[in-house]
């Protein structure tokens, strides 16, 4: 029972990995870049809904959505700033200004919100959970949130991907924006979606991280980011059910690696599972194999 | 003709690069002398070197190689408590310090350079992004274990032990690693004349380097690995090459940072000081050394002479960074400066024959 309580745990923070994940392997797909500044934005996600909540004692459902109407909002605003004007500089210069733009929003919440740790308020009340099989299996309500959130997103992304028109645009962009001006998208507003997609589903992955570990400080979001990265890389960036795959396996041996292993080098052995992964696997466990040409 | 010009312009390059060097020295050395320096200024010294031989040895993996690498600072890492650890354990039978900091750095550099080997044998399999998460997941694994080593040395020899502390010392050891209290009681005998030494050196490796037939392999790899391959180059010999020289310069370069202060945390090379070199690369200019020199002196004087800014100042730092980013990375500025230097090899390992090339000659 207690390994099914781990797996459990597992999934819900690989649920989480997940959700970021998927920030990053959108824009990568089709922006070509690694937007090192996504992790701030789930930071700041989970700034807005304390507030609302806490502050402005607003029920949990409209600081939600207040956090993703702001983190779209802010996506959009440092996509149209930062990384447009850089759309034909190399990779590397835009890496830099994301890393920028990551320092810059660190900073600003240090001076607006303070290097205090807020205590957040889970969107569900503590406490609240559901015992199984006679009491010797309880998971927390927030867990189960989180899993079902991580679902819902899914599957509503991949639909919005494969069936409506504005995510068709986008799988065409990311295949090749040439061809995809020529076809008479504009490739502008389709990378402006993909941020706004990747930002707003960056502020429901900060609530739901910070009501599962309810510190609040405004680097926060860095070690997720980094974490959720690797399970980009690890699922095959670009793919979004790769990021599902990556980010729920990422969480699994995190936990795994803290229960059973130990905790002090949990980090480490996340980072070696994905260094043996990608040395059998090049390009990640979903990962297109792309052939080169001579 | 054409190769004969570019060729007496790197060599021009390298001597002016050297003789900026040797200039700031003299400036430091003339200011110390008069007493015209600040004590900050002063304690900046040693970093100021070792975040340029750093920058300049990534500079060899991103610019040259055309590698991303962005785990460069877990090299600095083993460099610094390999090195610190050999000092220490010199401490009790030679008392000359320069002699300590040599042996150290030399040390900490073969045990970088070990490393480098064992990572780059599987990483440089990998292309682009996944080279560049491999890094950086490498420099993380390198954070956790030295946080949880513990290395003590008493009469009976060395005691290393992982997780907890069980090195079970004679009363007259000391422990020298231990754990997430990192390095205590650090020797503090790097000087910034060492550093400038160091700085020299590296220049030394890398120049000679890049123009041997080594570097023109390596830089034939970077722009294009099919054809390089096709003409009998042996790819994995010469990028393994380029990145153990790179890893072996970072760990002296660690060492000798670490021994500017009495204690050292693991945690000190972590994701954010690799990403921090990396800035410097980036900013000084891929493939540019002296560019690297320049742009990591500035960029570690720069949050201290933002001081006045007080708590603005790493904010102002990052919007000069995004700032200078956009600024350099400007079309019409760009085609201006390209109009004065067209003999100049466009400088783009990212995209190696995407067309890019074609894309700025029209």
């Amino acid at each position: 029972m207690t390994f099914l309580s781990f797996l459990i745990s597992g999934i819900s923070l690989g649920s989480i990995y997940a959700i970021i994940a998927l920030g990053y392997t959108m824009v990568y797909g089709i922006a070509k870049m690694l937007n090192f500044a996504h992790g701030d934005v789930i930071m700041v996600g989970a700034y807005i809904c304390f507030f609302a909540t806490s502050r402005y004692e607003m029920p949990p459902i409209v600081g939600i959505l207040l956090a993703v109407v702001v983190c779209t909002i802010l996506g959009i605003v440092i996509e149209k700033l930062a990384y447009k004007p850089l759309r034909a500089a190399p990779i590397l210069a835009v890496l830099i200004t994301a890393i920028g733009v990551s320092y810059f929003l660190q900073n600003a919440a240090l001076l607006l919100w303070s290097s205090n740790p807020k205590v957040f308020k889970p969107i569900v009340p503590t406490g609240s959970r559901i015992t199984l099989f006679d009491g010797q299996l309880s998971i927390s309500v927030i867990t189960l949130v989180t899993i079902a959130s991580c679902i819902v997103i899914m599957i509503a992304l991949t639909t919005f991907t494969s069936k409506s028109k504005m995510g068709k645009a986008m799988r065409a962009c990311s295949e090749d924006k040439g061809a995809a001006q020529l076809m008479g998208i504009n490739v502008n507003a389709t990378i402006s979606l993909t941020f706004a997609i990747g930002s707003g589903l960056a502020a429901i992955a900060g609530v739901l991280l910070c009501s599962a570990y309810p510190t609040l400080v405004p680097t926060t979001g860095a070690m997720p980011g980094i974490k959720a990265f690797t399970a980009a890389v690890f699922g095959g960036i670009g793919s979004i059910p790769g990021a599902l795959v990556g980010g729920i396996l990422l969480g699994v041996i995190e936990i795994f690696a803290k229960a059973y292993i130990t905790t002090q080098l949990s980090d480490a052995i996340c980072f070696a599972v994905l260094i043996v992964v990608l040395l059998v696997k090049p390009a990640g466990l979903l990962g297109k194999q792309i052939r080169e040409k001579v | 003709m054409k190769r004969s010009m570019t060729s007496r312009r790197t060599n021009l390059m390298n001597y002016a690069t050297y003789l900026l060097v040797i200039a700031f020295f003299a400036v430091i050395t003339v200011m110390n002398s008069s007493g015209n320096l600040s004590s900050i200024m002063k304690g900046m010294l040693v970093p100021i070197c070792a975040y340029s031989v750093m920058a300049v040895s990534l500079n060899l993996t991103v610019g040259i190689l055309g590698e991303l690498s962005l785990g460069h600072a877990g090299f600095m890492s083993v460099g610094a408590f390999t090195g610190v650890t050999a000092a220490v354990a010199l401490g009790n039978h030679v008392s000359s310090a320069p002699v300590r900091l040599l042996v150290g750095m030399v040390v900490g550099a073969i045990f970088a350079a070990i490393v480098g080997v064992l990572i780059g044998i599987p990483v440089l399999r990998l292309k682009g992004d996944y080279l560049a998460i491999v890094t950086l997941a490498f420099g993380e694994i390198i954070k956790g274990i030295f946080n949880n080593l513990y290395v003590g040395l008493d009469s009976r020899g060395f005691h290393i032990s992982l997780l907890s502390d069980t090195t079970n010392l004679d009363p007259d050891g000391t422990l020298i690693i231990g754990g997430p209290m990192g390095l205590k009681s650090i020797p503090t005998i790097a000087t910034f004349t060492s550093g400038i030494i160091l700085l020299l050196i590296t220049l030394v490796v890398v120049f000679h380097l890049v123009n041997s037939r080594t570097g023109r392999a390596v830089m034939a790899i970077r722009d294009n690995r099919i054809a390089a391959e096709s003409i009998g180059i042996n790819v994995t010999k010469y990028k393994l090459m380029a990145f153990t020289v790179s890893a072996a310069l970072a760990g002296a370069a660690g060492s000798l940072f670490a021994m500017n202060y009495t204690t050292m945390v693991a945690n000190k090379f972590d994701f954010n000081t690799s990403i921090l070199i990396l800035v410097f690369v980036v900013l000084g200019g891929q493939g540019n050394m002296m560019g690297s020199i320049i742009a990591a002196s500035a960029l570690t004087i720069l949050p201290e002479a933002l001081r006045s800014f007080s708590t603005y100042r790493m904010l102002v730092y990052a919007i000069v960074l995004i700032l200078v980013m956009l600024a350099t990375n400007n079309p019409t500025l760009k085609s201006f400066f390209s109009r004065k230097k067209k003999t100049d090899v466009p400088l783009d390992p990212d995209e190696p024959g995407d067309g890019d090339e074609g894309k700025e000659a029209v």
